[in-house]
């Protein structure tokens, strides 16, 4: 870790005044020339930064934390029932929020999931979606990849066992935000606000960027922003949504594969939407557009919910050591599909 | 009362408590305690003690070697090979000296020296400094210039076999001798990478399986497992004109202590070594190691204190491991079970280092009249190996049980029954008894027979491991003239709680509480005790420890009937008195008895006696009894056909360690073996990148260790097993613990899936691959 010299922003312009570079374009200098420049970093929680500081990956010249603006943590109903979750709201207060956990539970649950308590109570939503990818050879300050701003990517032909399935040329990193999945699935969006206070709202499924858009940067966060919030749309009380979450361990480990589906079903039990979406598959959090557009329509059953699994793994394309993750992904998203039809199905039965 | 200053016969208590205790008559050696009873009858011996250290540990007052701090100290760091093989044309320190924190620098691996000048392995030590933080030290490191010549390398183990994989190494420069693991053999073949085999035997397989009415046959895979020490391996050393003090962490005080003298030159009483809390060893720890030498010799060229702290990465990636294997066994039997021949080869690679047998499960766990085993050591370009927790018989059992398990299914039969009849030790057979009980054996089914995509399953593993002792062991108890009882030896405590154990021996002996106890251990100043592997520890030091407190007892039972006018024969403690045996109304309170002593204190030193009932094998000062330590475990399992996991949900580990000298203890210590073999079977794996050599998991996070949710029920039962042969009678429970738990696990999971799953770890994509969910694919 490097000496750096640190700063306490009171406002949101002070921080996106404060905030001149993105941790991406900070980390693809070449490792020579690798050093404390002029710029200025964003720190909230820290569990990511830390984690790259820690292994050289960063060299900041100045961190400017982003914990003692008021309010950036707040939870709050909007007029419409909707929702807007403060970037600052940490994965353990999203986790135990009431409303949320009433109304929108796949994000309760994805964000109860991910990693340990001890991250938890750090780890901030803000940083959550934001924080780079954990490829072993990204975290290796040995390996200057695509992602750095090398010319290979040492995953592909190399060891690839959590790597992704979907999307995974030239980098086969797959996201590695667990909540996000859920967020994307409910049509969530996201605020940024730059020092002048103007604020951009866009989706967060077009917030995060594929490889081939950007080969270097996981997401659309540009220098001198701060982003402020999260929105949950509003649902129709119809609205059923699950999050399943399937790592090799029950804590302290990252998901081999996620699911987020959100569904709205007719009276009759038939599908009239769905989101599905997978994490741990792709470079951003994927969206299974064969398995929405096979369950529109129809009544969710084994069979159906079946169809949908395998339709979304269709296009799959696993690297050498990570096939296991097709069946894996299929079984998560036919029970996330009749988890969340469940109580339609025992009506009509 | 026989006199003790010659040998003399003495009647013992034998066998196991509730299957057949009996008395047995031994020679007893001079100036021996007199046999103990059974637990039963004593008063703190075998009783639950709480850990001594136990509060000042969770409070986190206890120091560890990171947190020694010495006046001046500087810190250390290590410049290690990016390249998993090179030669090293040049090395250039002149800016890492100029730095102005540099208060030493060392180059590791000098270009003129014909063995240093090659590199192995991605971590291997190339240079060293010592600064004045580790800041600067760090910055001092990346001024170091190293001109590396890259070199064809191999990593993979089956690779290496090839006869026209990259050589490791030339027939001069590779080692020949073991590292670790068992067999252990010296000046073996070497032809390539491959050095070997080892062979053992007995009869002719050739004919024994001709015999057979049945053969199975199978290969098995053990990854490499690296040791996870929560306290990362440390030492600071302090060199000084009158001598060298050293703290480190290790497992073995009084063999640092003897490995220092000799590298350094010096008499060995110009070298201590001290250790007061540690975080874990598991085999690693044994040595001082090349980073302990390199720290001694900053030490020495700055003239000042140095502290040097493997991080988690050098600690993943270059503080040992448990070797990865491949072993073929076939196994012939008769149609009532009983065995005809085992044939074992075994192919294992501890990198550059050798000792990656499979150990002797399968030569000494049944009977069978003919057994074959050839076992080879496969160099390759990674970091050496060393002991690990039940080295070679872990992942041997691994194997083994397996086939075992196979065989009792083809036979149709049983795994208990089968066992009932080819496993000759009455202590495993009792376990068997006991295990099946707890874990409700009857309600086993048959394989794959659970409906629904959950299936679970029974399975049960058993385990050998020599009672090892180390002959050389010492103990002194002193008792001062207020009545203070001190024990002292350099024996360490690797979070195991020997002190404690220390504390409850002479208690027992003195007729005080443990508490009342002081336990001083961990420093080479007191009498030599033996290292902490092996599972040699309490075997080896209890005993000591109970004769010298023996011994200090004898004068004061001389004052104490001398203030009671009786005879010093008929002197009995209890309670802190001495008092006249058969006449309890007339004592004197201990201190009382201390207070007539004419000096201000006694003290006596005892060392480790030989066994009773002599040994099986003495090599210099380590030693092995007659008898094997037997274990066996249950699992009960959980497998999702969907997702692939494996939870488990119960384990019964029924373990053997002769006299259980603390319950509470030996319970924490079978709970985390069978965690360790838990996490070995479903989690941990050093994954090394195929193009570079390099561990791409050198952290806690991407190496998968199991966490408290990972964590089954676990169910411990230690019998009682006495066998006459110290003044204990007490063995380890360490290494017995880890064995069972990864074949346990297995058998269980074939019960569950009616698959079976050779290769450890057992992760999700292992067992997809096996119920054939996706294609398989190079
Ligand atoms: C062992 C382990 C297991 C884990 N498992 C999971 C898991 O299962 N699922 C999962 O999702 N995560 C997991 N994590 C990752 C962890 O959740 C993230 O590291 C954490 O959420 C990051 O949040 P933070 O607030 O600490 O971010 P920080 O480290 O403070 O910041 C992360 C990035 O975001 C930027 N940033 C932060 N906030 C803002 C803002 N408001 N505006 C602009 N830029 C900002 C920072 O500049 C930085 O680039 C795991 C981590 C570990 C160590
Ligand atoms: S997957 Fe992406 S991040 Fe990983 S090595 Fe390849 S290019 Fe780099």
């Amino acid at each position: 870790m490097n000496r750096f010299t640190w700063a306490t922003a009171r406002t949101i312009a002070e921080a996106a005044a404060a905030a001149s570079t993105i941790v991406a374009d900070a980390m693809t200098a070449l490792p020579e020339t690798a050093g404390p420049g002029d710029g200025t970093i964003v720190k909230a929680g820290g569990i990511d930064i830390l984690d790259l500081l820690k292994e050289n990956l960063l060299v900041p010249a100045r961190v400017a934390s982003l914990r003692d603006i008021p309010d950036l943590d707040a939870i709050v109903e909007e007029a419409d029932s909707g929702c807007r979750l403060g970037a600052m709201a940490t994965l353990a207060g999203l986790a135990a929020h009431p409303l949320l956990r009433q109304r929108y539970p796949a994000v309760t649950d994805a964000a109860g999931e991910s990693a340990s308590p001890q991250i938890r109570n750090l780890a901030t939503l803000g940083g959550n979606l934001l924080q780079r990818p954990r490829c072993w050879y990204f975290r290796a300050a040995e390996y200057r990849c695509l992602r750095k701003g090398g010319g290979n990517c040492f995953a592909i032909p190399g060891e690839n066992q959590y790597h992704a399935i979907f999307g995974n040329r030239p980098c086969a990193i797959v996201h590695p935000s667990t909540v996000a999945t859920a967020l994307v699935a409910l049509g969530a969006t996201v605020d940024l606000i730059d020092a002048e206070g103007a604020v951009r709202r866009l989706s967060l499924e077009d917030f995060f960027l594929p490889p081939e858009r950007d080969l270097q940067r996981e997401n659309d966060l540009r220098p001198h922003e701060i982003l402020t919030a999260i929105n949950l749309p509003p649902l129709p009380t119809s609205a059923r949504m699950v999050h399943l979450r399937q790592g090799e361990k029950d804590a302290f480990d990252w998901p081999l594969a996620d699911v987020a589906v959100l569904l709205d079903l007719s009276p009759e039990g038939i599908c009239r939407s769905a989101s599905i979406v997978l994490g741990a598959a792709a470079p951003v959090p994927h969206r299974a557009k064969p398995a929405e557009n096979a369950l529109l329509g129809k009544h969710i059953d084994e069979s159906t919910a079946g169809a949908a699994a395998r339709a979304a793994l269709a296009g799959a394309t696993p690297l050498a050591k990570n096939a296991y993750k097709t069946p894996l992904f299929e079984a998560l998203i036919r029970r996330a599909l009749l988890k969340a039809a469940a109580p339609i199905v025992k009506e009509r039965g | 009362m026989a006199s003790d200053d010659k040998p003399h016969a003495e009647r013992f208590p034998f066998g196991i408590v509730g299957a057949g205790l009996g008395v047995v008559t031994r020679q007893l050696p001079p100036d021996e305690p007199p046999p103990l009873a059974p637990n039963a009858d004593l008063a703190v011996i075998g009783r639950p003690v709480p850990r001594q250290n136990g509060r000042a540990k969770v409070t986190g007052a206890t120091r560890f070697t990171v947190d020694i701090s010495l006046p001046g100290m500087l810190h250390g760091r290590i410049l290690r090979s990016p390249l998993a093989h090179a030669e090293i044309h040049g090395i250039d320190v002149t800016a890492a000296a100029r730095h102005p924190g540099t208060r030493a620098v060392l180059v590791v691996a000098r270009p003129d020296e014909l063995t240093g000048a090659t590199l192995r392995y991605v971590g291997a030590p190339v240079a060293a400094v010592a600064a004045v933080s580790m800041v600067a030290a760090a910055e001092a490191l990346r001024l170091i210039r190293v001109d590396y010549q890259s070199l064809p390398f191999v990593a993979d183990m089956d690779e290496a076999r090839n006869a026209t994989a990259p050589p490791v190494f030339d027939a001069a420069s590779a080692p020949a001798g073991y590292a670790s693991g068992f067999p252990a053999r010296l000046n073996l073949p070497l032809d390539g990478n491959v050095r070997g085999p080892a062979t053992d035997g007995r009869g002719d397989t050739a004919e024994g399986f001709a015999e057979a009415d049945l053969v199975v046959e199978g290969e098995y895979r053990t990854q490499v497992q690296t040791h996870c020490c929560l306290e990362p391996h440390a030492i600071v050393a302090d060199w000084r004109a009158d001598g060298l003090t050293v703290y480190m962490s290790t497992q073995f005080t009084a063999g640092v202590r003897h490995e220092l003298a000799e590298a350094f030159g010096l008499p060995l009483d110009r070298v201590r070594v001290i250790v007061d809390g540690m975080g874990g060893g598991f085999g690693s720890k044994s040595t001082l190691g090349s980073y302990g030498r390199i720290a001694v010799a900053l030490s020495r060229q700055a003239q000042a204190p140095v502290r040097l702290v493997l991080d988690r990465q050098e600690e993943q990636m270059d503080s040992g491991n448990r070797p990865a294997t491949w072993q073929r066994l076939r196994i012939g039997a008769k149609r009532d079970g009983s065995l005809t021949a085992i044939s074992l080869v075994s192919y294992g690679t501890a990198g550059v280092a050798l000792g990656a047998g499979v150990g002797n499960v399968a030569q000494a766990l049944y009977a069978c009249p003919n057994f074959a085993a050839a076992q080879y050591d496969v160099f390759t370009n990674a970091s050496p190996g060393c002991a690990m927790r039940a080295p070679g018989n872990a992942p041997g059992a691994f194997g083994l049980e397996q086939a075992i398990d196979e065989l009792a299914e083809r036979l149709q039969l049983d795994p208990l029954t089968l066992r009932d009849h080819i496993d000759p030790s009455p202590v495993r057979r009792e376990e068997r008894r006991i295990g099946a009980e707890r874990i409700g054996w009857r309600r086993r089914h048959a394989p794959g027979a659970d409906p629904g995509p959950i299936k679970r399953g029974m399975g049960v593993a058993q385990s050998l491991w020599g009672a090892n002792v180390q002959t050389n062991s010492a103990c002194e108890v002193r008792v001062m003239r207020d009545g203070s009882v001190e024990v002292l030896s350099s024996v360490q405590d690797i979070g195991t709680g020997i002190g404690t154990v220390l504390a409850q021996t002479v208690a027992e002996v003195l007729g005080l509480h443990s508490e009342a106890i002081t336990v001083r251990i961990g420093d080479t100043e007191f009498p030599a005790g033996p290292p902490s592997y092996g599972s040699r520890t309490t075997a080896s030091i209890t005993p000591p420890a109970r004769a010298a407190a023996w011994r200090v007892l004898r004068p004061l039972f001389r004052e104490a009937a001398l203030a009671l006018n009786a005879a010093a024969e008929d002197m009995a403690v209890r309670d802190g008195r001495i008092l006249v045996r058969g006449d309890s109304g007339r004592s004197i309170d201990f201190r009382d008895a201390a207070a007539r002593l004419r000096t201000d204190r006694i003290s006596a030193v005892a060392s480790r006696s030989d066994d009773y009932g002599g040994f099986r094998w003495r090599m210099a000062d380590a030693a092995q009894a007659r008898q094997d330590l037997g274990g066996v475990q249950f699992a009960a399992v959980a497998v999702d056909t969907e997702t692939g996991v494996i939870r488990v949900e119960r384990v019964v580990a029924v373990q053997d360690c002769g006299r259980p000298m603390n319950p509470l203890l030996i319970e924490s210590q079978v709970q985390g073996g069978v965690l360790m073999g838990l996490s070995y079977a479903l989690f941990e794996e050093r994954i090394l990148d195929r193009h570079t050599g390099r561990m791409v998991n050198p952290n806690l996070e991407q190496y998968k260790l199991a966490g408290a949710c990972d964590t089954p029920a676990i169910d411990v039962v230690v019998l009682e097993n006495y066998q006459a042969n110290s003044a204990t009678d007490a063995y380890g429970i360490a290494e017995p613990a880890n064995i069972a738990t990864a074949p346990a696990i297995a058998n269980a999971v074939y019960n569950a899936i009616g698959l079976r799953l050779r290769a450890l770890p057992m992760t999700p994509a292992a067992v997809l691959a096996a119920l054939g969910k996706f294609p398989a694919r190079s």
